[in-house]
Formats: structure tokens, C-alpha cells, sequence
């Protein structure tokens, strides 16, 4: 093409003018993406004397491995199931399959995860890594609750926002408030809302119910501390996404709730024939942001609980940097990295899938 | 069908009046359009009697009762917008249906009543599109067959045929024109182009920063302009405007002149004009004959001819100065400095008390 000569020629300056940004992102992006990946293959540790190995996909073997056994319960010579003290049905002890048993190679080294069975038999669920496989659960179990409720709430707080009202910037304002503030800020005021001694939390139920209320350490149960923590994480980001769900709504054409009003339609009837098909885009957005967000889950576990109490706040990428720092074992941290970016990819895909527009 | 009573509608939005008291009667069956500059309060008008506004003042009657605080679905009402208003998202038909389907009108009843829309508009090849998939003149015609459904006492148009081209804009101007016909429908149509006014009204109403400045049919408005502003606002090219003297009245006649213009007697239709004061001379450039510098009434040099073909408007600087246009029908050359004369039928012009001459709308 003798029109593109001109162009062809400053090739070099386009270049030299897109290489600082260009660099920048080879150099923090790129660069720690491969490595991560290529470092997932390998045995490499943060510190090491030992020179690094490949060692193929034995750190995914290590984080996903599993196993399954089913045990018969103990009988005596009569054939009768042996009960202990507490009237419950004896099984073998399940280290002497996992630990050096030639018979069972597969699940060497394994550690139970979950069982279920009834008195004559128990199948057992076998984790190489069960901290690792909690920290997925939990993980789900967060992306699961937090994603629809924060993408829900954020879409009534829009909708209440987005009225012509008198001082409704000051609304707007209060409630972006927490977004602004950092995340590792809000963790530490919400460990004194959550505490167990004498938080805020326990003296606002304490004092609604008249004394009734007895007082929980929030953080410190197993059974409390991940929903503490989402109820948290939905509060300080629900802000944000308010704010592109508000963008969204503000796109819609007004006249044509002026022609829903004239056809008497009424307010739900309003939302679900205007308001949600104009919102198509923006929902889309949104619950793939708050799904990404929601795997990413770290900061408040590092300041508020550590994984625990228990395991039961273990997150994958909080997991990642215990492993890869704590542990010092960079391959493994690098392993759950890639682990999580195949998860995220996935769930994205599916998404896109299932709400891509149908023509 | 019925009739729209408007009886001293007022509205202000905080402490701006937009609308300053208007009395407008829609009888029964007719098609009235509200014509006026940008910012004249003939949309807000619309909106006030489709409910989308408060009125401030005033009364509203539809069909007898008393709307001013009913919701606009209880108006028996049906309203076209300029940005046509249809859902994006839903086939044409569904668009056409909403109205039955929030109402929850039994399925066989909204098919019929969809597909009697469709055939009034011409369009039951397009009830399975969807709005991206159709031209702008298709999508009003969507919009105006969501009206019909509604089977509403009265058709609101919010200037409809402003976001269409030209030609489109002709073809759509008829098309509603035959729907008032068959439908009998009383419709009011808000538009700021005079050539729409002209050809679908019954009634025009034309309006000025939030007052009516004169009600009446087409050609009562075209020959009887009751003010400088009516004269000037339709008729394209608009009015010229004269600054006379008056020298002497006689009767209902009143003889004026100025510097370019021979003594004339033209009829005063007793305005305030007094003998011895200015007054403004209007006639239409289409009345204006050229003839020869001697025998002219009018008397100034030609600025620029524009040949249209079947007509030739010249520009003409008059010997005052004034500016004034002539149309000519037929095809004329009319070479620049060239002086020439006028001549008209005096009973055709009109005679207007002196004040501001009017800033048009450009048409």
C-alpha cells in the first residue's frame, strides 16, 4: 500500500514512544504472569542454597491430590460392630492406610478431609493438602454469597440514589465513604466492631435485646468468622459497585419511563421491563468484577483472623503468600496462583457464555 | 375521543414561569398542533397534559373530568415521542403490546389488537424485529402503533418527525395525517416546524415564551396574522417588515410611505396606529411583483438571487435600507445592483403597531 509509506516509516518513533509503557508492563505484568507459571513446574524456593529443579506437575499433585477409601466398621469375634465409650461404631485407624502402607500407594501421605458412612462403613474423602482444599471451599463459599448479595445491594442503594432528592449527594457521599477508606483500615476497625470481649457488635445486640444476648467472639468461632468476614467485605465494597451500577442506570433514555408511566405500568412492573433489560451490560460487569474481587480475597484475612480459627477463613490467595512467604516455598505460592487464575478464567468464560447477547 | 380543555394553565418550574396562563379548547375529533420557537413551553405544554409534569395552575378537562392529579395512565391518553421511547429490548410486537401485557389483557385480545395496529401502519412484516434492526421512520411507526393499542381518547406527538430525514419526514407527515383521518382520533401535535403546523392542523396554536399568541385554522393564521410575531413566524420565507409612517387614516384604511415606499391605503384592522407615529408594514415575499424601477411601489437594488427553479427569491436592500426577500414564480436572473420595484396588492399586507420586529425561526 504506497497510502501507508508515511506510516510504515515512523514505525520505529510509534515504537519508542509506546516502549516506556509498553516496558512497564512487560516488566509488571507480563513477566510475573510467565513466571509464575513457569515457576509453578519447579522446586523453587525463596531462599535456597539447592539449585532449582524441574519437577513437573508435582506441586499440583501436592495441592489437588485426592483420595477416597471406604472403611468397615471394627467387629469382634461374633461378628458384632465394636462401639467405644461414647456408643459410637469403631473403624480402623485411618493412618495405617495413609502412612506407609504398601497396599494403598495412592493415598500415601494423604489426610482426611471429610467422611460420611453409617455404622457398618465410612468412606473417607483424603486430601494430600487439606488446608489447601479448605481454602478453595471457603473461598467458593465467599465468591457464592458475596457476589450475588454486594451485586444486589449495590443495585437498591443505586436505585435509591438515583432520585432527583434534595442533599442526595450527601447519600451518594456517605455511602461511597467506605470504598475510599483502605481495605486494611476497615479490617482493623471491623476486629473492634467484631470483638469478642466487649465489641461493638456484642454491646449493640446486647443492648437491643435488653441483656439476652450473651456475646460471641465473631472472629474467634469457626462457625461466625467467614460470615463476619463477608458481611464486612459486602459493606466496604458495595460503595463501588453502587457507583457503576448508578452510571448504568443513568444511561437509560428518561423518556422511556415516561412511556412505561403512560402505558401504567407500575413500579416493579417499571424495573423489570425498563430499568433491568437497560441494566443488561452493566450486570454483567459487575458480577464478573465482584467474582474476580471476591477470589482475590486476602487482606481482611491477613489482618482480621490468619485462616483461622481452625482453618475456617483459609482463602486460596491468602494461601498463595502464606505458602510462597511464610513457607518460603515460592513454586507452591506460584502453583496456587496459576490454580486461582485457571478458577477466574473459567467462571469469566461461563459468565460471558451465559449472558452474551442472544440475537 | 373527546375534547381537551386547557383553562388558564400555568407553570412554573421554582421561579421561572414557562407556561403563563393558556385557555386552549380541543374539540372533539380535531387535530390541533402547538407551534413556536425552542423554549416557547409547547413541549412542557404536551408533558402537562400527558401528566408528565405538574401543572402548576390552572385547569385540565379531558372528555369533561378533571385530570390536573390523575396519573397519566388514567388520562386516556397515548403519547409519541420525539426519541421514539421504544424498549430496546423487546420485538416490535412486544413494544406494541406493553401496554395490554403490564394490564394483563387476555393473549387472543392482544394479538387481535396488535395485528389491527400493524395493518393500520403497514408494518406486520416488521412484528418480529427488534428496534436496532429497524430505520428511524419504522421505529416511530412502532412507536405510533403503541399508541394506537392504547385506543386512548387522546393522541399526544411530541414533535415525531424531528430525528427523521427530510424524505422520511414527508412520507411519516402524510402517514399521520391518514390516521387522524381514519382513526377520528382528537390528536395534539407539538412541533416547531411550520410546515407540519401547516399541513396536518386543523387548529394551530402558536405559542411564544409561554403565551398563546394566536389560535386558529392554517389559512387564518397564514391571511390573518394577529401579530407581528404570527406574521413573521409562519410563512417561509418569513414576512418582510417595513418601518413606515403613518400619514393618514381613513375609515379602516390607513395610508403610509416611508422613504421607499409610494403612499399607500392599507387596512389597520384597528391596531394601535396613530397618525403621525411608525408603524410596521408586512408583506409576504410571495405577493411582492417585480416590475420596473418607475412602476414600482417599493423601490431598492437587488443583493442576491437564489434560483430554486420554480421559484427565484431575491434579496433586495430597499432604499432605507431595510432588507426585504421576494419570492418569484418563475425562473428569473435578477443581476446584483440591478435597481427595481415592487408592486403589491395593498389588501394583502398587513399593518402592524410599532415594536421589536420578531427574530424568525429560520425557514
Amino acid at each position: 500500500m504506497t497510502k501507508g509509506t508515511k506510516l510504515t516509516q515512523s514505525n520505529r518513533a510509534g515504537w519508542a514512544f509506546a516502549l516506556p509503557g509498553f516496558g512497564l508492563m512487560v516488566v509488571f505484568i507480563i513477566l510475573p504472569f510467565v513466571f509464575a507459571i513457569a515457576l509453578s513446574f519447579t522446586n523453587q524456593r525463596l531462599i535456597s542454597p539447592n539449585p532449582t529443579k524441574f519437577v513437573g506437575l508435582a506441586n499440583y499433585q501436592q495441592l489437588l491430590g485426592l483420595g477416597t477409601i471406604t472403611l468397615e466398621s471394627e467387629r469382634d469375634e461374633n461378628g458384632a460392630i465394636v462401639y467405644d465409650e461414647d456408643g459410637e461404631a469403631q473403624f480402623p485407624r485411618l493412618r495405617g492406610y495413609t502412612r506407609n502402607n504398601p497396599d494403598y500407594p495412592r493415598i500415601d501421605g494423604m489426610r482426611e478431609w471429610f467422611s460420611w458412612g453409617n455404622e457398618e462403613s465410612r468412606t473417607y474423602v483424603l486430601a494430600r493438602d487439606v488446608v489447601f482444599m479448605k481454602a478453595i471451599v471457603n473461598t467458593v463459599l465467599f465468591v457464592l454469597v458475596v457476589a450475588p448479595v454486594q451485586a444486589g445491594l449495590a443495585l437498591c442503594l443505586a436505585l435509591l440514589i438515583n432520585q432527583r432528592l434534595r442533599g442526595i449527594n450527601v447519600y451518594r457521599a456517605i455511602y461511597f465513604m467506605p470504598v475510599v477508606v483502605s481495605i486494611v483500615v476497615v479490617s482493623l476497625l471491623w476486629r473492634f466492631i467484631y470483638d469478642g470481649n466487649d465489641g461493638l457488635l456484642n454491646n449493640l445486640l446486647s443492648g437491643l435485646t435488653f441483656g439476652a444476648f450473651e456475646g460471641r467472639d465473631w472472629l474467634g468461632s469457626p462457625s461466625t468468622a467467614l460470615g463476619s468476614i463477608m458481611v464486612m467485605s459486602i459493606w466496604q465494597a458495595v460503595g463501588f459497585h453502587m457507583v457503576i451500577w448508578l452510571s448504568g442506570l443513568q444511561t437509560i433514555s428518561p423518556t422511556l419511563y415516561e412511556a412505561a408511566d403512560i402505558e401504567g405500568a407500575g413500579k416493579l412492573q417499571t424495573f423489570r421491563y425498563v430499568t433491568w433489560p437497560g441494566l443488561r451490560n452493566t450486570a454483567v460487569l459487575i458480577l464478573i468484577v465482584i467474582t474476580m474481587q471476591a477470589f482475590a480475597l486476602f487482606a481482611q484475612i491477613d489482618v482480621m483472623t490468619n485462616g483461622g480459627p481452625l482453618d475456617s477463613t483459609q482463602t486460596i490467595v491468602f494461601q498463595a503468600v502464606e505458602r510462597g512467604y511464610g513457607k518460603q516455598d515460592i513454586s507452591g505460592g506460584s502453583a496456587i496462583s496459576v490454580i486461582l487464575f485457571v478458577i477466574v478464567l473459567t467462571i469469566s468464560l461461563i459468565q460471558r457464555y451465559l449472558t452474551r447477547e442472544k440475537n | 375521543m373527546a375534547q381537551v380543555k386547557l383553562k388558564n394553565i400555568r407553570k412554573s418550574f421554582g421561579s421561572v414561569d414557562v407556561i403563563k396562563g393558556v385557555d386552549i379548547t380541543i374539540e372533539d375529533g380535531e387535530f390541533v398542533v402547538f407551534v413556536g420557537p425552542s423554549g416557547c413551553g409547547k413541549s412542557t405544554l404536551l408533558r402537562m397534559i400527558a401528566g408528565l409534569e405538574d401543572i402548576t395552575s390552572g385547569t385540565l378537562e379531558i372528555d369533561g373530568e378533571v385530570m390536573n392529579d390523575r396519573q397519566p395512565k388514567d388520562r386516556g391518553i397515548a403519547m409519541v415521542f420525539q426519541t421514539y421511547a421504544i424498549f430496546p429490548h423487546m420485538t416490535v410486537r412486544e413494544n406494541v403490546a406493553f401496554g395490554l401485557t403490564i394490564n394483563n389483557v387476555p393473549k387472543a385480545e392482544k394479538d387481535a389488537k396488535v395485528a389491527e395496529a400493524a395493518r393500520v401502519l403497514q408494518m406486520e412484516h416488521l412484528l418480529d424485529r427488534r428496534p436496532s434492526q429497524l430505520s428511524g421512520g419504522q421505529r416511530q411507526r412502532v412507536a405510533i402503533g403503541r399508541a394506537i393499542v392504547r385506543d386512548p381518547k387522546v393522541f399526544l406527538f411530541d414533535e415525531p418527525l424531528s430525528n427523521l430525514d427530510a424524505a422520511l419526514r414527508m412520507d411519516m407527515r402524510m402517514e399521520i395525517g391518514r390516521l387522524h383521518q381514519s382513526l377520528a382520533a382528537s390528536m395534539i401535535y407539538v412541533t416547531h416546524d411550520q410546515v407540519e403546523a401547516m399541513t396536518l392542523a386543523d387548529k394551530i396554536v402558536v405559542l411564544k415564551d409561554g403565551l398563546v399568541m394566536q389560535i386558529g385554522s392554517p389559512m387564518e393564521l397564514y391571511h390573518e396574522p394577529a401579530n407581528l410575531f404570527v406574521a413573521g413566524f409562519l410563512g417561509a420565507p418569513s414576512m418582510n417588515f417595513i418601518t413606515v409612517d403613518v400619514t393618514e387614516i381613513q375609515g379602516d384604511m390607513a395610508v403610509v410611505r416611508n422613504a421607499s415606499l409610494e403612499p399607500i391605503s392599507v387596512p389597520h384592522k384597528a391596531r394601535d396606529i396613530k397618525v403621525g407615529e411608525k408603524a410596521i408594514l408586512g408583506v409576504r415575499p410571495q405577493y411582492l411583483q417585480p416590475v420596473s424601477q418607475e412602476d414600482g411601489m417599493l423601490h431598492g437594488s437587488v443583493i442576491l438571487t437564489e434560483r430554486l427553479g420554480a421559484e427565484t427569491v431575491v434579496d433586495v436592500a430597499l432604499r432605507d435600507g431595510t432588507k426585504i426577500i421576494a419570492a418569484i414564480g418563475e425562473d428569473r436572473v435578477l443581476d446584483r445592483g440591478t435597481e427595481v420595484g415592487f408592486r403589491f396588492d395593498p389588501m394583502q399586507a398587513h399593518l402592524f403597531a410599532q415594536e421589536p420586529i420578531p427574530v424568525t425561526a429560520p425557514h
